[in-house]
């Protein structure tokens, strides 16, 4: 079995590998930048709905809040473009390098500020419900989001909003810039939640999860639990929001900021996927399923998508503990077999 | 909004033509409730997938029309047959290994998967287009040709109607209907006295799925559809529950009709943009409120 120790030789050897991952393979940079991408999506999503129980479908809502809100801070903190041109979709501003960062910066942080602050708003009222009315109220909440953005002419409406150019002559290019910076992010994802499972703010979560009125009646809070949580989530979600849109260099409300159907569903599918519950489960996850997305789903031809839905019911109604459980299972069965063999 | 607020009170000839049309349209919904909150009551899952089956249904019939020259009314009694086959189908696949399930996240989780599944095997068969199958029957005019009824939504309500009643009475006087009831209000004597849940279970959710096609045809003859409008459809019918209460018939068909009105006049103050939105945020309203009311009296809403 994997020790402690060995088991953080693995991740600080899997971290150093992926430093020089962009040199080694530089055509295949940008799917390298997806796994970090996914991975936050995945952690993320694993808060509320592993360690608490909660299975939100609306995560993908702070996702696009943070993806929206840093394109319009990039876009309006040093020029107003917005008179020049006639249609908001059309805007493209240029700025320079120390222009581009410092509007980059102050945007991924309001945008995960607003986040934050809508998860607090909207948790307040959502997550004091349970079970069959939390997962309609959040399953709504993506598509609304969706709908109210498409309306927004500010926010160039149905046809969305084109990101700055990054700036050109520096030392590092689009692609590596985006690629360290979302490593930082889901590294730094990946860490803190650890810290914060090992905490007492996990075991609150846990207890949530194992026996909510239990824990209500032990004295704790849930309500205020669960929004914390949400807000955590939401926090990092924006900030890989506000990268995405930069990646992409272009935001679409339906097809890319709120995407239900790609972002969205993923996330929980990697979550259950690599078990969800685990710190380690939603990472596993993210890695397998986008690497096999892009891998052999391309060509599927179109039925890429009815692939995703056949495999979530499968995952669910037949593996629902996910990969990492399903080894967890294994190993305390045998532990089981074992000292009833000592005993006898 | 200010202007088009002033527009409703201006004239009430057109607050009284939406309120028409969702009273019209707000039978199909309660139907489509109806079936939801029947297998929330019987097997306690809440079928994320109610929407894409409406939409399905109502894909059968616009193929029917097409391309077999089928009349949409006519063809409704094939779509029902053939949904009530696919629910027993689905229900066989899917809905009978998470019978028992504790963790009700995961029937969720299921119903879910289903839906992503049917939404995008309708786009791959059907193509993403928005259709429709209207058989232009022409208008009716009333109030001095004021307000206007289409005549095909008139027919749709009164076909509502008959399928409200008649399911009504299969599930009084039928003895599968007694059984569904009696399995509704306890599984456990229910199987006791002998009844066969499996079969009840397998039933109801048929019945569910053949009422959400018989509501896909009068949709696709009233409206459109295309295959990624199926989640409102859910909404709609999850907030006609709620309203109404489970098992309440007559509660759903006044919920149905109450609720499809009011969203056509806040859809018009609003603007037509933002429908959808509209919808979900009358189902959060609703339920915050109901929330805070139970957390008055130290409870949630589960």
């Amino acid at each position: 079995m994997i020790t402690k120790n060995k088991q953080n030789n693995l991740l600080w050897l899997g971290l150093a590998i992926s430093t020089i991952l962009p040199f080694l393979f530089p055509n295949y940079i940008t799917f390298l930048t997806y796994i970090w991408v996914m991975i936050i999506l995945a952690l993320t999503w694993d808060m509320l709905g592993g360690q608490t129980g909660y299975t939100s479908f609306g995560n993908i809502l702070f996702f696009g809040v943070g993806m929206y809100v840093c394109a319009v801070v990039q876009r309006d903190m040093f020029s107003s473009g917005l008179d020049r041109f006639e249609r908001v979709s059309e805007v493209v501003v240029n700025l320079n390098a120390s222009e581009y960062f410092i509007s980059l910066a102050v945007g991924t942080f309001s945008g995960a500020l607003v986040a934050v602050f809508l998860a607090v708003i909207l948790g307040s009222g959502i997550l004091g419900m349970r079970g069959h009315y939390f997962a309609i109220c959040t399953l709504g909440l993506g598509h609304a989001a969706a709908e109210i953005a498409s309306g927004i002419e500010y926010l160039g409406a149905g046809s969305g909003m084109v990101t700055p150019i990054y700036p050109s002559g520096l030392f590092f290019g689009k692609e590596e810039f985006y690629y360290y910076a979302l490593l930082i992010g889901a590294v730094a994802t990946f860490f803190l939640f650890k810290k914060i499972y090992q905490s007492q703010f996990g075991l609150a979560l846990n207890a949530i999860r194992d026996n909510e009125n239990k824990a209500e009646s032990m004295g704790i809070h849930t309500t205020q639990y669960k929004i914390a949580g949400w807000s955590i989530s939401a926090f990092f979600l924006a900030i890989a929001g506000a990268g995405v849109g930069n990646v992409i260099g272009f935001i679409d409300p339906v097809e890319i900021a709120f995407s239900g159907p790609t972002f969205g569903v993923w996330m929980i599918v990697m979550a259950i996927l690599g078990g969800k519950g685990t710190i380690w489960g939603p990472v596993l996850g993210a890695i397998i399923l986008y690497s096999a997305k892009e891998t052999f789903w391309t060509y599927l031809l179109g039925w890429d998508k009815v692939a995703l839905g056949l495999l979530i019911l499968i995952v669910v109604v037949y593996f629902p503990k996910g990969i990492l459980g399903y080894f967890k299972e294994r190993k305390q069965l045998s532990n089981n077999i074992l000292s009833q063999k000592g005993e006898s | 909004m200010i202007t088009y607020l002033n527009i409703l009170i201006d004239s009430p000839e057109f607050l009284a033509q939406l309120v028409i049309n969702g009273l019209l349209v707000g039978a199909i919904f309660a139907l489509i409730a109806y079936g939801l909150a029947l297998i929330w009551g019987v097997m306690n899952i809440i079928n994320f997938a109610q929407g894409e089956m409406v939409i399905f249904g109502g894909y059968l019939t616009y193929t029917l029309f097409y391309q077999f020259g089928i009349h949409p009314i006519l063809s409704i009694p094939i779509v029902t047959v053939l949904l009530f086959v696919f629910g027993l189908l689905v229900y066989k696949a899917v809905i009978f290994r998470l019978l028992g399930e504790k963790d009700i996240f995961i029937t969720i989780l299921a119903t879910f998967g289903l839906a992503i599944l049917m939404q995008q095997l309708m786009q791959a068969i059907f193509g993403p287009d928005v259709v429709t199958a209207n058989p232009e029957l022409g208008m009716m005019h009333i109030f001095d040709g004021k307000v206007s009824i289409s005549n095909i939504q008139l027919i749709s309500f009164f076909i509502a109607a008959a399928v409200a009643i008649a399911l009504f009475i299969i599930m009084k006087y039928s003895r599968m209907g007694q059984a569904i009831r009696a399995t509704a209000q306890n599984p456990r004597a229910a199987r006791i006295l002998g009844i066969d849940i499996e079969k009840v279970y397998a039933n109801t959710f048929a019945i569910n799925a053949a009422l959400c096609g018989i509501g896909g045809s009068l949709v696709v003859m009233v409206w459109t559809i295309h295959p990624f409008v199926g989640l409102v459809y859910t909404f709609r019918s999850f907030m006609i529950v709620i309203l109404a209460g489970l098992g309440n018939f007559v509660g759903i068909i006044f919920a149905g009709m109450g609720i499809s009105s009011l969203e056509n006049v806040t859809g018009f103050v609003i603007g037509a943009e933002f429908q959808a939105a509209v919808i979900f945020c009358l189902l959060v309203i609703i339920l915050v409120t109901r929330s805070i009311m139970a957390r008055k009296k130290r409870q949630y809403i589960q």
